[in-house]
């Protein structure tokens, strides 16, 4: 994040929808925009590394910690929203 | 050995299947060309033997940010062997199906972007996907989850010497019950950091003519060109494997030890010097290596007799690909009872080697194909119609 950038307090499902896109790509036959709200992960065609790769990426880009632990036992997209939310609702709370 | 081979695939600086490929080498052209993937000039090797045309589409998209480009091609070319074969593999227990690959240095260019972004931007920057990406059996790896196998699987290191080994260790598992093994090797590493590697062994060539930078059993030899691809294979226990059969293999370890594992590889053969047709040599380009490698030729076969061809003269030296590509062509010339020419090369004649110069017809029913690779593996394989 750049100096100057508004603080992000909340990310959506458009963010983690790019995030998969630019880390780990989109089987074919696999529509995001209709599927991330109601399907999980395996059922879209990704693994826990790629769970894992979206949850680092969306942690970075948003200057936020978050252990890699908590990506391991995410099933769903909404489950790993909601994760890095939390996250981000919890320094907002801190500063 | 009742490894017969029954699928074909290449990919290579001279096409991108296995016909496009062997047909350029007939019609005697080269794929050696100045670096265009990066610039290799400021490593004092400007020529390089690129597959351009290659683009991972028909790849399932999930796989590309997680894959080096070697990966990609060894998935394509593994896919069109499988499909030369025309074995159903649907049709088979999984567990009777398995991947014995190669490879030289894993996915080194991938491993590259990602050390760069540990170095310039840090830890947080590095994709996960590196924690396989990189890694020797990636392709093994990979192959095998897109084609369901779960039978015996592995990955052979042992430099160029690798691409036979593994053909190989795949036979022997024939032999032990595997039904179907998908073998050989694709391998690139093909950016900076995979140059710089080469470049610190003195051998690679610096020269900026592509005709004349990779020239082995000629007296101008000044060293090898690195170039990217190799050949995928698919063995099966039963006998209709229309290439031909693995007949025999020899490896040893020791720079003075390449006679040794041919002959290891004719007692294997139960074949005589004289009952091979053709000898697909390592070629490594140096004129001390090729010298070594005339005399180990020499010895056993008597000076200036065996046909001796280096196809790879005019795809230059894809780590283990290449002797996976020349087992590869080694069928193709028993098919079409072709050998396959040398470009560019004025053979040396002190060398006492009858290198064959231009695609010449010829009875082929036993072909030998020696590599050998860095730290002295040798290796020698016989395949037979």
């Amino acid at each position: 994040m750049n100096k100057g950038d508004a603080v992000v307090t909340r990310i959506t499902m458009a963010d983690l929808k790019r995030a998969l896109e630019e880390g780990s790509g989109v089987d074919e036959g696999v529509d995001l925009d209709r599927d991330l709200g109601t399907s999980a992960f395996a059922d879209l065609g990704y693994d826990s590394l790629a769970v894992l790769e979206t949850g680092l990426r969306l942690s970075r880009e948003n200057d936020v910690d978050i252990d890699d632990s908590i990506f391991m036992d995410l099933d769903t997209p909404q489950q790993l929203l909601d994760a890095v939310n939390e996250a981000l609702e919890r320094r907002r709370q801190a500063s | 050995m009742t490894a017969n081979i029954s699928g074909i695939d290449i990919i290579s600086p001279l096409g991108l299947s296995r016909e496009e490929h062997w047909k350029a080498v007939l019609d005697g052209y080269s794929g050696l060309a100045p670096t265009r993937s990066f610039d290799s000039t400021t490593y004092d090797n400007p020529i390089s033997g690129e597959v351009h045309t290659f683009t991972p589409e028909g790849l399932p998209r999930r796989l590309l940010p997680a894959t080096d480009r070697m990966t990609q091609m060894s998935l394509v070319a593994a896919a069109g062997a499988f499909d030369d074969s025309e074995i159903d593999l649907g049709r088979l227990d999984p567990f009777d199906i398995g991947v014995l690959t190669a490879s030289t240095a894993g996915g080194y260019a991938f491993g590259q972007k990602e050390l760069q972004n540990l170095w310039s931007k840090g830890p947080k920057y590095v994709s996960t996907h590196q924690s396989y990406a990189w890694f020797y059996a990636v392709n093994t790896g990979q192959i095998s989850i897109r084609h369901g196998s779960q039978g015996h699987s592995g990955v052979i290191v042992a430099d160029d010497a690798g691409g036979l080994d593994a053909i190989a260790f795949a036979a022997r598992r024939l032999r032990r019950g595997s039904k179907v093994v998908l073998t050989g090797a694709v391998d690139s590493t093909m950016c900076p950091w995979g140059r710089v590697a080469h470049a610190s062994t003195g051998e690679l060539s610096k020269s900026e003519d592509a005709t004349t930078a990779y020239l082995p059993f000629d007296e101008r030899a000044n060293g090898w060109v690195n170039g990217e691809g190799g050949a995928h294979l698919v063995l099966q226990s039963t006998s209709d494997g229309r290439y031909g059969v693995i007949r025999g293999h020899g490896a040893t370890i020791g720079e003075d030890r390449l006679s040794q594992a041919i002959r290891l590889a004719l007692g294997r053969a139960e074949l005589r010097p004289q009952d091979i047709d053709v000898v697909f040599a390592d070629a490594a380009g140096t004129r001390a290596a090729d010298q070594a490698e005339a005399e180990a030729i020499g010895e056993i076969f008597g000076r200036g007799s065996i046909p001796v061809t280096a196809p790879k003269a005019a795809t230059g030296r894809m780590g283990c690909g290449t002797a996976a590509l020349d087992v590869a062509m080694a069928l193709l010339a028993i098919r079409d009872q072709t050998i396959p020419p040398t470009v560019n090369v004025e053979p040396d004649k002190s060398l006492g080697l009858n290198v064959c110069t231009t695609a010449t017809r010829r009875r082929i029913t036993n072909a030998l194909v020696l590599a050998r690779g860095i730290g002295g593996f040798n290796s020698a394989l016989i395949v037979g119609a």
